[in-house]
């Protein structure tokens, strides 16, 4: 299980599609304690990239990312994938693989314990079933477990996804935009939902958001990243007029 | 556009001098290979009066001989072992030949191998089959599996390629093994089309079981070819309506699988 004391730190990342032209220009951060880091930034500013660095979904150019004592940035092979296995990662289209049920979209959180003769045959151990129908329960899913996955509303998948990531037991979970393709009510249950399973197995979260204000709501500290950089790092309080200039440009869109 | 504002008609549908020239070319292509190969209305007619006596040769079918039942069973036999192996060494190779999951390099080599498989006719395959092994039966699974190989291979690698790289991702992001990324990222999103692959496959693996027996490679086309030689046409027409009938039963088993497995 994952300590208070988990602790993620970024050190001179850098990332380039294209060489010469960085999407992150050397970001360092630190993660520590429990509780919700979310980044803010426009579009294109390389958010989901820096999420995607983390656990390698995307192999970053240079830098360092420490997890657990090890440089996720150098890992590949099978410490890449026990790197991994402890972090739980939400997705903004929920990516649940839609034509298993949701069972066994919970149980794939367990993939990188169990080998693939026995994920075959769907023989997990009994405490990770006990485990996945608890979570789904959490959830309030309990009665779509043997529903296929395609058959679930956009509220209803997230919640399937957040409980896969959790099902995974990890010390840091990682979530891109959870909530840019579902309505502003459905947002925030999923926010709750995100904070409280978090929360109650102490895990840490990273979170890419669009809305700032479920943001500076559910956050306990705001990162805010414009044009590859980190241009503010506090509290949500901090988060005035000025520097929301600083992070998305212009003054437009503030007025209203 | 001609002036501000103002648009016409071929501003949006341009007249294609190329596409004029595909035209009249292809056109004069068909009239040159008809005119070069004595396609004449006088040979028609010649051909059409022959066949007409040939077919009424036909009648009745006779199925009395003994020797048809043993042909049908052995290329069903064929068939569905040829299909079984086929498919059994296609899909290691379409996972090879998917180039969303493998690089470049290891794509490339897997998909040589399946247009190799797919470059010959099962019948060409069966007559250097029954060169390298023998009259018989071997000689047709190999024919028909090396076909499998080849179809059922380019189908399933890229129905593979086709698949969603969101579900991929979530489930490499669990820290799962490739196997594992197969079992449930891969697997369930090309599984019903796969199914419909193989009992394609099948389907046409019972066709062409029925006429590799041509070339001496086993089952009821052997039985077929030499009744043509003995102008022995009632008991052709009997082993074609059985052949008829065979594919016709594969056809139904087929609905019936797709349903059971869907």
């Amino acid at each position: 299980m994952s300590s208070p004391d988990t602790k993620l730190s970024i050190r001179h990342l850098v990332k380039e599609y294209v060489p010469g032209k960085p999407v992150l220009k050397d970001i360092s951060l630190d993660i520590e304690g429990r509780g919700i880091t979310a980044i803010i930034g426009p579009s294109g500013t390389g958010k989901s990239t820096l999420i995607r660095c983390i656990n390698r979904l995307i192999n970053p150019t240079s830098g360092e990312i420490m997890f657990e004592g090890r440089d996720l940035a150098k890992l590949s092979g099978t410490p890449l994938r026990e790197a991994r296995r402890r972090i739980g990662m939400v997705f903004q289209e929920y990516n649940l693989v839609e034509r298993l049920t949701v069972m066994e979209n919970v149980l794939s959180g367990r993939l990188g314990y169990v080998s693939a003769w026995t994920a075959w045959r769907r023989k997990f151990d009994d405490a990770d079933i006990q485990k996945a129908f608890a979570l789904l329960k959490r959830v309030g899913l309990a009665d779509f477990a043997n529903r296929r996955a395609d058959e679930l509303s956009g509220g209803q998948r997230q919640r399937v996804g957040i409980a896969r990531a959790v099902m995974q037991s990890p010390g840091l979970l990682l979530a891109d935009e959870p909530t840019s393709s579902l309505d502003p009510k459905t947002s925030v249950e999923i926010m709750e939902v995100m904070r409280d399973l978090a929360a109650e197995n102490s895990i840490p979260v990273m979170i890419n958001i669009h809305q700032v204000e479920l943001g500076k709501r559910y956050a306990q500290r705001i990162i805010g990243m414009s044009g590859g950089l980190v241009v503010y790092d506090g509290a949500p309080d901090g988060l005035d007029a000025d520097i929301l200039k600083k992070i998305y440009g212009g003054q437009d869109w503030l007025a209203t | 556009m001609t002036n501000a504002g103002q648009v016409s008609r071929g501003d949006f549908f341009a007249p294609s001098i190329a596409k004029r020239f595909a035209y009249v070319g292809v056109l004069a292509y068909l009239a040159y290979a008809a005119a070069t190969l004595g396609l004449s209305l006088e040979r028609i007619q010649q051909g059409v009066g022959h066949g007409v006596r040939f077919l009424a040769g036909f009648f009745p079918p006779n199925f009395t001989q003994s020797d048809i039942l043993p042909g049908l069973l052995e290329s069903l036999q064929i068939a569905f072992l040829s299909s079984l192996i086929g498919t059994a060494i296609a899909i290691p190779i379409a996972v090879l030949a998917a180039r969303n999951l493998m690089p470049p390099w290891v794509s490339w080599i897997a998909r040589l191998v399946i247009i190799f498989c797919r470059s010959f006719h099962p019948v060409i395959v069966a007559i250097i089959a029954v060169k390298a092994v023998g009259f018989g039966a071997l000689a047709g699974i190999i024919a028909l599996t090396f076909a499998s190989v080849g179809f059922v291979g380019k189908l399933l690698s890229e129905a593979i390629e086709e698949i969603s790289l969101k579900q991929i991702e979530a489930i490499r992001a669990t820290g799962a093994s490739f196997m594992n990324v197969i079992a449930y990222g891969v697997v369930p999103q090309v599984m019903n089309r796969f199914i419909g692959f193989v009992a394609y496959e099948t389907d046409s693996n019972l066709r062409n079981s029925t006429m590799v027996g041509v070339v001496g490679a086993g089952g009821i086309g052997g039985t077929l070819f030499s009744a043509f030689q003995r102008f022995d046409y009632d008991f052709v027409a009997g082993i074609i309506v059985c052949i008829i009938g065979l594919v016709m039963v594969g056809e139904v088993l087929q609905i019936y699988v797709k349903r059971v497995f869907r």
